[in-house]
């Protein structure tokens, strides 16, 4: 029997490269067929239904096929992925909505500074692979936290890393699932919560009933769709404008003609110096302090994030853990490397086509994202040619001609209308709707996966049932999937406000918490476990600490804790006046809204609350420094230990019982 | 014991070779993260014949990106032969 399982199962690997390839051929098929059908006026509606429901099917399809009741198999889907799989695997598991739908606009808001998030969330790979990732293979831990319980002397340390987990990855993974939500309202005009639970369904068919293993052949599954859906739209808009299908080369060209419209566009008086953001100029929107504080916080807080370091507990060997992150950051790269050429033709098209353009001769698409709200003229929203020649009517002085200050848009909006600035048929929409969605569905199983994995192989087998069976464990870990989804999806219901800035919170959470703690442990023996405990607790306290207070407490940060008003990046001058504000009725509230005048706009050395983890890990560095050396060196046991996570070879430290 | 002896000095030798190749590495991610950023006002002058990028720019958005994936695979590979020198690399 046992040797029939693991004939198949190496016939499996062999034929990977046959299924996926398959697939991907069969994938574009579909998207041919359904341009096909569009050609014969099938309604677009239809179109957008087959799109998502032929992707949620196979995603279950693949859930349902690759379930397991191995502990070995739930965990780590039985260490035998192959490397650039993986890679594939962790690409997906990376690229959020938030990566897929926002980056293109936020650098197309921002411009260059804009490029802090792009850096900051492919440069940390590079810290995964030289200072954590492997030695944690080696190491053999199902999670995270298996670790600092086995480094740093038991299960209160385990606990600890339990809490930072779920900190940071329930704010992410209500960021997603939030993500999901929106993509599905938009293109199949659900209803917004209804589509919440929709969306929640098709990642629980692929999580619980094969755990790991049936996440990581999703997420490859997922990885094909999302990067096809992403590259299509603008590979079409680079050939027809300059003739070369690689966008990523042309739209250098795009940059240059954008600075020189820009120009244009103050000189003839369509734009105010003060009002214009040069799109390639830096430190506009960011300090250069916040600049580079945002790309060692997102860095760093990539090599600290638990779903991202238990995608390299899947690979057969410690070689192919780091062939393995270097294959996740190509397949990264692809997307990111594309994104900045999304942000620069749309940037080009609006300031051509839009601003300068009389208000009553604006090209129709923009009335669809008007409707919604989500693209404004004259300050409403910009739903039909009316409308807008009201509002603009209104202003005093109008022009009649659109003018950079008149004109919003949110920056969802820039890779979801993309397809329809071309002018592409409707089926390239459908299909980036679909790719978003396989972005938001893929990081979202992946983060679920690690919070219930945490909570029924930590804290229950390990902390509360140690002699539980093992069909007891992976009942108990599929009931806390179900569970933690569902106490997720009804956060994401209520819509909360900063849903965004929440995973810029998750990445410094996760830095403080656990990055120093992981480090040490590898790289000085003479770490001790009151040091990394103490060290977990400074860090991660300080960080949670200072965006607490400067989110939700800010009248109490000033008057209490010093802070002070941020200042604006190009003048310098505070971005609120502090004395003023806090001589309101509202200034001491608690939990205020954003709208609250100091609502992270207060903080100390002028410094944005993403970037919390810059103070909190270098206290926890410092901390887990001084006390490991004021305590005892650790028993030469532990220390011998350590040099066994340092060799790939041999047999992993932490041996599980898999029956 | 001498077999013991000599496991411990291949142990020191295999982590000094691997620790100066993670400072070398966290070297060049330091430059290419933070340090050539810093330039990016001068850098910005210079523009990339025929694709027509200003280079600081270009850094930010492809350049150190590059670098890093080219450094991954370089690693991967320069970490695997000190393993395999000091015979602590696992079986093919």
């Amino acid at each position: 029997m046992s040797t029939e399982a693991s004939a198949s199962s190496s016939d499996f690997i062999k034929n990977l490269g046959k299924m996926y390839g398959t697939y991907t051929g069969g994938f574009i098929l579909f998207i041919l067929l359904l341009a096909a059908m569009e050609q014969f006026g099938v309604p677009n509606r239809i179109l957008g239904y087959l799109f998502v429901f032929f992707t949620l099917a196979v995603y279950a399809i693949i859930g349902v096929m690759t379930r397991t009741a191995q502990v070995s198999e739930y965990y780590v889907a039985g260490r035998r992925v192959p490397a650039f799989y993986n890679g594939m695997a962790t690409g997906a598991d990376w690229m959020s909505a938030a990566s897929f739908v926002g980056m293109a606009g936020t650098l197309f808001l921002l411009g260059y500074d804009g490029l802090a998030w792009v850096l900051g969330w492919t440069g940390g790979f590079v810290l995964v692979s030289i200072l954590i990732g492997p030695y944690l293979r080696k190491f053999g831990a199902y999670t995270v936290p298996d670790f600092l319980s086995f480094r740093y002397g038991g299960n209160f340390a385990r606990s600890l890393g339990v809490i930072v987990l779920v900190a940071c990855s329930f704010t992410y993974v209500t960021a997603q699932i939030y993500g999901t939500g929106l993509i599905a309202s938009r293109f199949l005009g659900m209803q917004f919560e209804l589509a919440v639970f929709a969306g929640l369904v098709g990642i629980l068919l692929c999580a619980m009933l094969g755990g790991m293993r049936a996440v990581t052949w999703t997420q490859i599954a997922q990885y094909v769709v999302l990067i096809i859906a992403y590259l299509t739209p603008i590979v079409i808009l680079s050939t027809k404008k300059y003739g070369i299908p690689i966008p990523e080369l042309t739209y250098g060209q795009a940059i240059a003609e954008i600075t020189a419209r820009e120009q244009q566009m103050v000189a003839t008086g369509l734009a105010t110096v003060a009002g214009l953001k040069p799109h390639i100029s830096p430190f506009i929107n960011y300090s250069p302090l916040n600049f580079f504080a945002i790309i060692l916080c997102m860095m760093v807080g990539t090599a600290s994030l638990p779903h991202i370091l238990m995608r390299y507990f899947t690979t057969p060997s410690v070689r192919e853990a780091r062939q393995s992150v270097a294959w996740s950051l190509l397949f990264i790269f692809l997307l990111y490397f594309s994104a900045p050429a999304y942000a620069a033709f749309s940037k080009l098209e609006v300031y051509t086509n839009i601003i300068g353009a009389n208000v009553s001769a604006l090209k129709p698409w923009i009335f669809n994202w008007g409707e919604l709200g989500l693209i404004q003229i004259c300050g409403k929203n910009a739903g039909s040619i009316d409308a807008i020649v009201a509002a603009c009517k209104a202003i005093a002085g109008h022009p009649g001609v659109v003018r950079l200050q008149d004109f919003v848009i949110n920056t969802d909006v820039i890779v979801l209308s993309t397809p329809e600035i071309a002018g592409l048929p409707y089926v390239i929409s459908g299909l980036v709707a679909a790719g978003g969605l396989a972005a938001a569905l893929s990081t979202a199983d992946g983060l679920l996966l690690a919070i219930a994995n945490a909570l029924s192989h930590d804290v229950y087998y390990k902390m509360i049932d140690p002699n539980a069976p093992t069909m007891r464990r992976l009942t108990v870990a599929r009931a806390l999937l179900v569970v933690v989804a569902v106490i997720s999806a009804a956060t994401a219901a209520t819509k909360p406000a900063d849903i965004l800035a929440m995973v810029g919170w998750a990445f410094s959470l996760a830095m403080a918490g656990n990055f120093p703690a992981l480090v040490m442990g590898v790289w000085w023996k003479r770490t001790t476990s009151t040091g990394a405990i103490c060290g977990i607790i400074a860090g991660f306290g300080l960080c949670l600490f200072y965006l607490v207070v400067s989110r939700y407490f800010p009248g109490a940060g000033v008057k209490f804790f010093g802070m002070t008003s941020l200042l604006n990046p190009v003048t310098g001058a505070p971005l609120v006046d502090v004395a003023k504000a806090m001589a309101l009725p509202n200034a001491m509230e608690s939990f205020p809204t954003l709208a609250h005048p100091l609502a992270n706009k207060v903080g100390w050395f002028n410094l944005n609350n993403i970037a919390c983890g810059l103070l909190g890990t270098p206290l926890g560095f410092a901390v887990i420094y001084v006390v490991s050396l004021l305590g005892k060196e650790p028993s030469k046991e532990m220390q011998d230990y350590v040099d066994e996570i340092r060799k790939p070879r041999g047999r992993t430290v932490l041996e599980e019982k898999t029956t | 014991m001498p077999d013991s002896a000599n496991l411990k000095q291949r142990e020191e030798a295999h982590w000094r070779k691997t620790t100066r190749l993670m400072l070398t590495h966290l070297g060049i991610w330091f430059f290419f993260s933070f340090i050539i950023h810093m330039f990016v006002t001068p850098l910005n002058k210079i523009v990339i014949p025929i694709l027509g990028f200003p280079l600081g720019f270009y850094m930010a958005a492809q350049g150190s990106l590059i670098v890093f994936v080219v450094m991954l695979f370089i690693f991967a590979r320069q970490q695997d032969d000190i393993d395999r020198e000091f015979g602590f690399a696992e079986d093919d």
